[in-house]
């Protein structure tokens, strides 16, 4: 994951700009009028109303339900498929298995480079519970599922592991010929820890170990498909319209990619879960083809919890020096982890590779596939996990040299990015710790008396970063301008929720000086909208709003020429002021936008935007620090997160109320990573205890604080892109949970090295405290 | 930790008094609602058991004659029999909330309601709050406290809050809390539907309705 990151930002900065001569720089933007501002989604009545159409709500005509049979078992070889009672059952018009034609795809790759396919779209060796058998397709939901029932299969049922210990085991059960190792661990140093140690004054060592989180995505995985001749059209619950569904269908279906339509106007959530194809779009598609009818294939609740990605659990050595006036002098990361059945995990070193002012790191990681779900991205893949016990570890080293918290982080403070050797754009880290520290109170708080009885308080910190969040071009936006001032944006970027429209609109707005409300956008729909890379990474922001920007720059610099010639004035001494170009030295001087289009003939201005590539000599990365105060219930060993705050540097704030609502967020999931959810597997029958939700706990109305806090860091970048900002989405999820583990230390004096910090494992540590 | 409501747990029809069931039909009548245009399920679709039935359900004031077969879920009939797709379907176990609809004026899950089971009762959607095409006011608050992200469990969140304030006018941060905690917001969009909540009582006591 690290290295398809890396190769990712390599090509932002190195990529070929289309459309934008090189004397074209826009300059940075001094005061705005709307970028800033806290407004309402331009979408906000679509999605109160019930009118917004997610892919679960497209009815078409004519339209039958899919549905997909799994194996129950933990592993498993399918020896034979009888679908004849099946395809009788009233309403069936379709069923598939791997012997029907067209099914025999490969899947699975390994890692994100491709390389060898680990399985098939129906793979007769199904290597988890979950594993896909057989699809029916039937007039109704209901039908669908009395087929599925009717279909027999043969199973030859196979000793399994879902243990990651067990698995590394000479005499375990084998995913693979070749055995259960995801590869050979590769150490990854920079200078030397042996010598970091040896000059370190205190040398420290813990293992911290992290569950495996579900993404748990409101809207379920899903598509439907419909087919025109040779082309279909797939409106698909996805986090990229390109490069997640239209493009890798196109390829795996050996389709033209100007034949497949991809539609997402709405996804009710993905998490990372929705970045791949899905096997569930290939299905709906093969299965409208056989049936002739469109086909809704949407998973059940307990398929997405079973088949379609987690964040991979972690067990982390951690060990470190540090110098008694708090310089860090060396970091080791010894990870070993479990992607599932395939590949599919994401690095958590690059935290220790990155966050602090350390010469000598060495991270070593090694995966053992285990006969479950295999892991997906899941927000900032890799860093809460890796938040959780360096973070952790950052606390313990303070303590041992008696040092504050936040002092000992702001020590180790750099400035020049410790991977890739440039500095950073702009680096919010100490501002966020201090800022942060400020709003929350953080030295009153900590040296505020914590006992109470049996109910103990404390406070914790943490900080964080994202690799990512940089966005980078290839991006596009086309910017189209009205005579009566009204603007039509179209992009192919996805707006999760995050309020990727809205912003959009604010800066077209802004750069054209007209209103937000003139603006309409039109997204994610590959037959109308540019291209957009998908939204993962924290990327949409920072790529697609340079990219409208620089569309809607070039319409009114279209414009403002026109104007100019007509009135004899310079362009840069004009402005937009809803539909007319006034001169701002003479504003007598002015023309419509009407006038000046009538008298060029045209009926509208079009442009298209392209994202810039990022700059050549820095790194671009979002950061973030995090305070938490918590009540720990020592009698039953309950824990109340009372506040939080979250301090964030994402450079320029486009639209301060869904920031804020991103950074809740963002700390209220990573606060479900740190206290509440595990999948649990059972290791005597190798399958899931919990795939619904309401034993696999997300946090709920009664278990979040409503004291949260946002302190927005902008050192006004300038270098980022041409609008100033760093994505957020990510980087806000990074801190949380490893920010209450140590407030949970602080208010009763034992570490959590364990996730989640469940009442049991609270109780539990309290007790072998008490026995010493 | 949080516990799963039993409230939502649909009543059986001998649980409600007339007079309820009267009051809630006619204050269903009162907000007017434009339905789309949703074909009746063909009888050539529905099980050969020839165990079908017609029902009448009562449904943001209108009364819809359908064709259903008794194990159809309410949010299923809704959503894919009558179009209304605002209704959303998050597990279909009764454990998320996106499907909550009101029922005689008391929040529901719809996914834990059979249809069959609903005639007879006033159904209101997310639709249904609609006042012909303007917001009302639980989902203006939603608006403008930007009290969602993806959106997806929303109308379930507005119902529930809808349900809240018809029983309790005035709700406390508390009871608010308690209301929405059997709909799961995977965004943790929480802070801001607690804040729509309450604007939400100040916009009804403004409107001067109580539906």
């Amino acid at each position: 994951m690290t290295e398809f990151y890396d190769k990712l930002e390599e090509s932002f900065r190195n990529s070929f700009e289309p459309s934008s001569p090189p004397d074209d720089k826009m300059p940075p933007w001094t005061e705005t009028q709307i970028v800033g501002k806290r407004l309402q989604r331009v979408d906000a009545y679509e999605r109160v109303s019930g009118k917004a159409e997610y892919t679960y709500d497209v009815n078409l005509p004519d339209m039958v339900y899919g549905a997909i049979l799994r194996c129950p078992h933990a592993h498993a070889i399918v020896k034979n498929v009888d679908t004849s009672a099946a395809e009788k059952m009233p309403g069936v018009v379709g069923v598939l298995t791997g012997k029907s034609p067209g099914t025999d795809i490969p899947w699975y790759g390994v890692g994100y480079g491709g390389g060898p396919m680990q399985s098939k779209l129906f793979d007769s060796h199904c290597r988890y519970q979950g594993e896909e058998v057989a699809a029916v397709a039937a007039q109704t939901p209901y039908q669908a599922y009395d087929a599925l029932k009717a279909i027999k299969v043969d199973y030859e049922v196979l000793s399994f592991v879902v243990d990651q210990d067990e698995a590394i085991k000479p005499d375990a059960p084998k995913l693979f010929d070749a055995g259960n190792s995801t590869g050979k661990p590769m150490p990854n140093q920079r200078g030397s820890v042996e010598k970091g140690f040896a000059e370190a004054d205190v040398v420290l060592e813990e293992t911290f170990s992290t569950s495996v989180q579900l993404h748990a995505a409101m809207e379920a995985h899903g598509s439907v498909v419909k087919w025109d001749g040779d082309k279909i059209t797939i409106w698909d619950s996805t986090q990229g319209v390109y490069d997640a569904s239209m493009l890798t269908f196109a390829r795996t279906m050996k389709m033209p990619y100007n034949n497949v339509r991809v539609i997402c106007h709405y996804v009710g959530g993905a998490f990372g879960a929705k970045l791949e194809l899905g096997k569930y779009t290939v299905m709906a598609a093969l299965l409208a083809r056989k049936s002739g009818r469109p086909v809704k294939l949407m998973l059940p609740r307990e398929d997405t919890m079973l088949a379609v990605g987690n964040r991979p659990n972690a067990r982390m050595t951690v060990k470190a020096g540090v110098k008694k006036n708090g310089t860090l002098t060396a970091l080791q990361l010894t990870n070993v982890y479990s992607p599932g059945a395939y590949s599919g995990a994401a690095s958590v070193g690059f935290l220790f590779q990155e966050l602090y002012k350390c010469p000598n790191v060495m991270v070593t990681e090694s995966g053992i596939y285990t006969n479950v779900g295999r892991a997906r991205a899941f927000r900032a893949p890799g860093f809460p996990t890796g938040a959780w016990a360096l973070e952790q570890m950052m606390d313990m080293l303070a303590e041992k040299i008696s040092m504050d918290p936040v002092e000992f982080r702001l020590k180790n403070f750099t400035d020049v990015s410790q991977s890739r050797k440039m500095p950073y754009s702009s680096a919010g880290l100490k501002n966020c710790l201090t800022e942060g520290a400020k709003k929350f109170g953080w030295k009153e708080a900590r040296a505020a008396n914590k006992d109470t009885g049996h109910i103990k308080r404390g406070v914790g910190m943490a900080a964080g970063l994202w690799m990512m969040g940089s966005g980078g071009p290839p991006y596009t936006a086309e910017v189209r301008m009205f005579a009566d001032g009204g603007v039509t944006l179209k992009t192919g970027a996805m707006d999760l929720g995050t309020g990727t429209k809205t912003v959009a609109c604010m800066v077209a707005a802004e750069e054209l000086g007209v209103p937000v409300e003139n603006i309409r956008i039109l997204n994610a729909d590959t037959a109308i909208t540019p291209y957009a890379s998908s939204s993962g990474g924290s990327m949409t922001l920072a790529s697609l709003v340079p990219a409208v920007r620089r569309g809607a720059w070039i319409v009114k610099r279209q414009i403002m020429d026109w104007a100019a010639e007509a009135l004899g004035v310079p362009a840069d001494d004009l402005e937009i002021r809803r539909d007319t170009i006034v001169s701002r030295s003479n504003p007598d001087k002015k023309r419509t936008l009407e006038q000046l289009f009538r008298a060029k003939g045209v009926m509208d201005v079009i442009a298209i935007g392209n994202r810039e590539p990022n700059p050549a000599n820095k790194v671009v990365m979002p950061f973030s620090a995090q305070f938490a105060e918590v009540e720990v219930n020592t009698m039953t060993g309950a824990v109340k997160v009372l506040r939080l705050v979250g301090a964030d540097d994402s450079a320029r704030v486009v639209n301060l109320k869904t920031y804020e609502n991103q950074v809740y967020g963002g700390m209220l999931q990573c606060l479900g990573y740190g206290l509440l959810e595990k999948r649990v597997m059972d290791r005597k029958t190798g399958k899931m205890c919990n795939p619904n939700l309401y034993d696999y706990k997300v946090p709920g109305a009664l278990d979040v604080p409503v004291d949260l806090d946002v302190v927005p860091i902008d050192l006004k970048d300038n270098e980022c892109n041409n609008v100033g900002s760093k994505g957020i989405g990510e980087p806000c999820h990074v801190p949380t949970a490893a920010a209450i583990a140590n407030a949970i230390f602080n208010a009763i004096g034992v570490r959590p090295a364990h996730s989640p910090m469940d009442n049991r494992t609270i109780l539990e540590l309290l007790g072998k405290k008490k026995r010493g | 930790m949080q516990d799963h409501p039993d409230k939502k747990t649909p009543t059986s029809p001998e649980g409600l008094s007339r007079r309820g069931f009267l009051s809630s039909v006619s204050a269903g009548a009162v907000v007017a609602v434009t339905l789309k245009n949703a074909p009746e399920a063909p009888a050539q679709e529905i099980d050969a058991s020839g165990k079908a039935v017609t029902i009448n359900l009562l449904v943001n004031g209108s009364i819809r004659k359908i064709l259903v077969e008794p194990r159809w879920t309410l949010v299923y009939v809704l959503r894919e029999v009558l179009g209304l797709t605002g209704t959303k379907i998050g597990c279909e176990r009764g454990e998320c909330g996106a499907c909550t609809v009101l029922i005689d004026g008391k929040p529901r899950y719809s996914c834990m309601t059979l249809a069959v089971e609903a005639e007879g009762h006033a159904i209101t959607t997310v639709e249904g709050l609609l006042v012909n095409d303007q917001l009302g006011p639980v989902q203006q608050a939603f608006a403008e406290e930007d009290a969602f992200q993806c959106g997806f469990c929303t109308p379930g969140q507005i119902m529930a809050v809808e349900g809240l304030l018809r029983s309790n006018p005035n709700p406390t941060l508390d009871q608010i809390r308690t209301g929405v905690s059997g709909n799961l917001c995977r965004c943790g969009a929480y802070k801001n539907i607690f804040n729509a909540a309450a604007k939400a009582a100040e916009l009804r006591k403004q409107k001067g309705g109580s539906l």
